[in-house]
């Protein structure tokens, strides 16, 4: 019986942070791909708003989100951002010791169509500012993903030591 | 070591077409989760991709649903309903396709009503969060899944069903 979610490449950060976590060479023999992640990075808020591109592209993104603060429901387009995808990290300015855990799946990733992104992502503080986060995106390029590049985004330099990504690949047969 | 998230069935559309079945599921997994990537050749709006269990056509599903359409955040609900709403998908004008997982715990079992979680992602309409409700205690053996619109899946859609095993 063939293995179906399979790990590809993990990443822990160290100490001193990281200015980036990369997923490079991604062969082109799963179906989908899923990237799940616990992530805390420098910007002095509470939340932090980390990135996500594919074969170090930064163009074609779009994205509509749905999320919660704890006392309001909001959906937005991240501004329109078109040069990244957007999502949740806790920020320095977040409780010591939490990091914001999000799951991003793309389906169909090494197919000849604009790929489809979905995320999942949570902020959980232990204090006033807690964001959930439900997101689509769209990177409307038809090639085959073969880099997935996450950096630390808005207002942030680095990713905070013991943030973690795992890239998993998912056969569909 | 036992594989524990293990591909039923899957298929790529090779024509358009409105529907799909995955019948003859076996009763052996815990789980079964449900991924779509899909499209619809209309040209306009974002349809539904409706779900059926065991065929059942009869007035026994509800939902509730969390969305966010770019500037409004919306919460719904429907009963009464002849099927479950799964994810909704793009049409034809920007090129866009849009992803649906859906998990199905204890399918099996002959006790319970079924539930289905669900999360819809396209980035040129919604993202969705759902729960849909089928009001019955028979273990699920088949799933159709249809174009909402009374139009087609766009080729090329994928639709792919997984069984998860928790031992």
């Amino acid at each position: 019986m063939p293995d179906t979610f399979i790990k590809i490449a993990s990443v822990t950060v160290g100490a001193g942070g990281a200015s980036s976590i990369d997923f490079t060479s991604i062969p082109s023999t799963y179906t989908d791909l899923c990237v799940k992640v616990s992530l805390r990075n420098n910007r002095s808020t509470v939340t932090g708003y980390p990135t996500l591109k594919f074969n170090s592209s930064s163009s074609s993104y779009s994205q509509r989100e749905l999320y919660g603060t704890g006392s309001a429901a909001y959906s937005g387009t991240a501004g329109g951002a078109t040069s990244y995808l957007q999502f949740y990290a806790d920020g320095s300015g977040a409780t010591s010791s939490t990091f914001a855990s999000s799951d991003i799946y793309i389906p169909n990733y090494a197919g000849s169509t604009n790929k489809s992104v979905s995320i999942d992502s949570v902020v959980e503080n232990n204090a006033t500012e807690a964001n959930s986060l439900l997101f689509a995106g769209l990177w409307s390029n038809t090639s085959a993903i073969t880099s997935i590049s996450l950096a630390p985004g808005d207002s942030a330099t680095s990713f905070s030591q013991y943030s973690t990504a795992v890239l998993y690949g998912i056969k569909s047969s | 070591m036992p594989s524990t998230y293990t591909p039923i069935a899957t298929t790529t559309l090779g024509s358009a077409q409105s529907t799909i079945t995955f019948s003859s599921i076996p009763s052996t997994y815990t789980d079964l989760v449900v991924v779509s990537y899909a499209q619809t050749t209309a040209s306009s709006g974002s349809p539904s991709i409706n779900m059926r269990f065991n065929g059942d056509t009869s007035a026994v599903y509800s939902m509730t649903q969390l969305y966010g359409d770019g500037s409004s955040a919306v919460s719904a609900r429907v009963t009464g309903q002849s099927f479950a709403y799964f994810a909704n998908i793009p049409n034809t004008s920007a090129s866009a396709w849009g992803s649906g997982i859906g998990s199905i715990m204890n399918y099996a079992n002959t006790t319970t009503f079924k539930t289905v979680l669900s999360r819809s992602a396209d980035a040129t309409f919604y993202t969705i969060a759902r729960v849909n409700l089928w009001r019955s205690t028979a273990a699920i053996n088949s799933v159709t899944l249809y174009e909402g619109s009374s139009g087609n899946f766009s080729t090329g859609s994928t639709f792919t069903l997984y069984g998860v095993k928790s031992a």
